[in-house]
């Protein structure tokens, strides 16, 4: 550790100003506070000072989301074997799945660090820490066949559209890991959605449906059981299947105060209203599910755990984010049950709500603002 | 054009021409103004539609100019948008016979975007503008200028949709079987809607790169 600081602290006048590396700085800068807590302190005014900066906040969310990669990483194996009829070891399992997702994750990094710097330096600010997260999460969210360079050019698309656009991280509208998923899904649909993709390399007369995608066209013969769904037993995204460890991460991030509990409650608690309401309809069998089976199935967990959560793009008033979380799992429930063409509702919900999420604040801090009046003007009369 | 305009040498005065450039870059109907965007996102799927288009609003942006500014110092102030829009629906009428005629398919593809042309935004303004305000013929520049500038973003981002989007351009393939072979796929995003939008952004970035006065001062 002394050695490589040693060597950073060599390192360091060539990339400052009339150095050799000039116009590197903001790569040094983002690789020196990555490596080491920056020693750079507030001189003037009152702040509250405290351990956690950014970069510490995004480690947090990457070690929340490590159970379900790995989960993922062995149900991937798990899957494509089932296919074949076999059953073998867990390592077999993990050692197949590790080899579909880590390329998937270095072409996730890559690409996205990559432009990431690239925008660094052309606008000569310090490279923002955002993508650690967001790298993490796109892997997870698409499914182990997705082609690389279909993914390489979603992540392009979602750093450069997503995220640069506003201004980098901090100032995007739009949850970026969602906004790769979200391209992947219209660009490319033949390789996001139907039977086929959701087991990598699988046999083709075996049918890969995930229970959404069952759900949907009314198969409930042969529908994975309870247990199966909650611990993640099932095809699906490579991180999105198994509810129990996400629940586990997210416990992690409540626990660290990274995530918002007021987002999390409210999706599920709407997801689960939804699912009453169609109970009570009953129009058709998908109808009669029990609500919180909705819960437990594609990737409304994971959605509401890791991606509604983000502190960028949701709503920052504290009676905001009821709404806000609340209106997500209702609309991703709505979409499931009534629209053909998604059988996944939760990008789109969480999306759709993401725009929304500046309004509700709006309308929160207007509405607050005017009983505040009102109670003035009362005391001022009387 | 490009005949008539070695012919008339004189009335090609720079600040004639300067009626026609402005339009294509620094005065650009789309990526300056902001005008005339829904039918650029609608007929931009595919380059032909786009070039039949852009020779339509052409027409239209040309001749209401014309014609408004010949009738300028007849028209009642207070009536003026009610006989613009009555010139405006005629030509445009007589567009879409003309496309019905001779070009039907791509007509019947620009389905009500042709009779659309009327309440194109570049029409009304450049009316309002520029034909009341001036004489016939720089009035007459200044529509085809409005129209190539509109359609030059129209084509623009026609081609890359289509190519992107459906790997083909005039409807003749161009990207190589092979490409699809090895596991290509074409992007079907570029052919919905929002990615003309995007294109459309990525073109007023580029622009503003080069022609850094178009920023805003903040």
């Amino acid at each position: 550790m002394k050695a490589l600081r040693k060597f950073l602290d060599k390192q360091k006048p060539h990339f400052q100003q009339g150095g050799r590396f000039e116009k590197l700085e903001s790569t040094f800068e983002a690789f020196e506070t990555f490596l080491f807590v920056p020693n750079t302190v507030t001189h003037s005014g009152a702040h509250i000072r405290d351990a956690i900066d950014m970069k510490r906040t995004m480690i947090f969310v990457i070690i929340g989301v490590i159970p379900t990669l790995l989960f993922g990483m062995w149900n991937v194996g798990y899957q494509h074997f089932l296919s074949y009829g076999q059953h073998t070891g867990i390592w077999t399992n993990f050692i197949f799945g590790l080899g579909k997702v880590l390329p998937i994750i270095i072409v996730s990094y890559a690409v996205g660090l990559g432009i990431e710097f690239l925008f660094a330096q052309i606008r000569h600010h310090e490279v923002n820490e955002g993508y650690l997260v967001t790298g993490i999460l796109i892997p997870l969210i698409v499914p182990p066949d997705i082609p690389l360079w279909e993914l390489a050019i979603a992540v392009a698309f979602a750093v450069i559209f997503g995220k640069e656009v506003f201004g980098g991280t901090g100032m995007n509208v739009f949850n970026p890991a969602l906004t790769a998923r979200a391209f992947l899904f219209f660009a490319y649909p033949g390789n996001m959605s139907g039977e086929k993709v959701w087991i990598a390399d699988k046999l083709d007369s075996f049918s890969g449906a995930t229970p959404l995608g069952k759900a949907l066209v009314g198969n409930f013969h042969n529908f994975p059981s309870v247990h199966d769904m909650f611990f993640g037993f099932i095809p699906g995204s490579i991180g999105e299947t198994s509810t129990f460890l996400i629940i586990i991460g997210g416990l992690f991030l409540l626990i660290t105060g990274v995530a918002s509990w007021r987002i999390m409650l409210s999706v599920f608690a709407g997801g689960y209203v939804m699912g009453l309401i169609f109970n009570l309809w009953g129009a058709n069998q998908y109808m009669h599910l029990p609500a919180w089976e909705h819960l437990i199935m594609g990737g409304f967990a994971f959605g509401a755990v890791f991606m509604a959560t983000d502190p960028v793009t949701s709503a920052q008033t504290t009676k905001g984010k009821y709404y806000y979380g609340f209106l997500i799992g209702m609309l991703a429930i709505l979409i499931r049950v009534f629209n053909p063409a998604y059988p996944e509702g939760m990008m789109l919900a969480i999306l759709l709500m993401n725009v929304f999420a500046p309004l509700i604040d709006h309308i929160i801090i207007q509405s607050n603002i005017k009983k505040r009046l009102k109670r003035a003007r009362v005391a001022l009369i009387e | 054009m490009k005949t008539e305009k070695t012919e008339r040498e004189s009335l090609f005065s720079p600040k004639n021409m300067k009626l026609i450039t402005g339009p294509l870059n620094l005065n650009n109907p789309i990526t300056v103004q902001v005008l005339g965007i829904c039918s650029a996102l609608a007929v931009t799927a595919k380059l032909k539609p786009a070039i039949v288009m852009t020779l339509a609003v052409m027409v239209v942006t040309g001749f209401s100019n014309l014609v408004v500014s010949f009738l300028r110092n007849g028209i009642p102030p207070r009536i003026r948008i009610i006989v613009q829009l009555v010139v405006v629906a005629t030509l445009v009428i007589l567009v879409d016979q003309l496309l019905k005629a001779f070009v039907f398919d791509v007509s019947k593809q620009l389905s009500v975007f042709v009779g659309l042309i009327i309440t194109n935004c570049i029409i009304m303004g450049r009316l309002e503008a520029f034909a009341m305000a001036n004489k016939p013929w720089p009035a007459f520049l200044d529509g085809i200028g409005n129209g190539l500038g509109y359609g030059l973003i129209l084509i623009t981002v026609a081609f890359f949709r289509e190519l992107l989007g459906s790997g083909t351009l005039f409807d003749i393939r161009v990207i190589p079987q092979s490409f699809y072979n090895a596991g290509y796929v074409n992007n079907g995003m570029m052919i919905l809607p929002p990615m003309a939008l995007i294109t459309v952004g990525v073109i007023i970035w580029v622009q503003r790169y080069y022609k850094r006065e178009l920023i805003e001062k903040k």
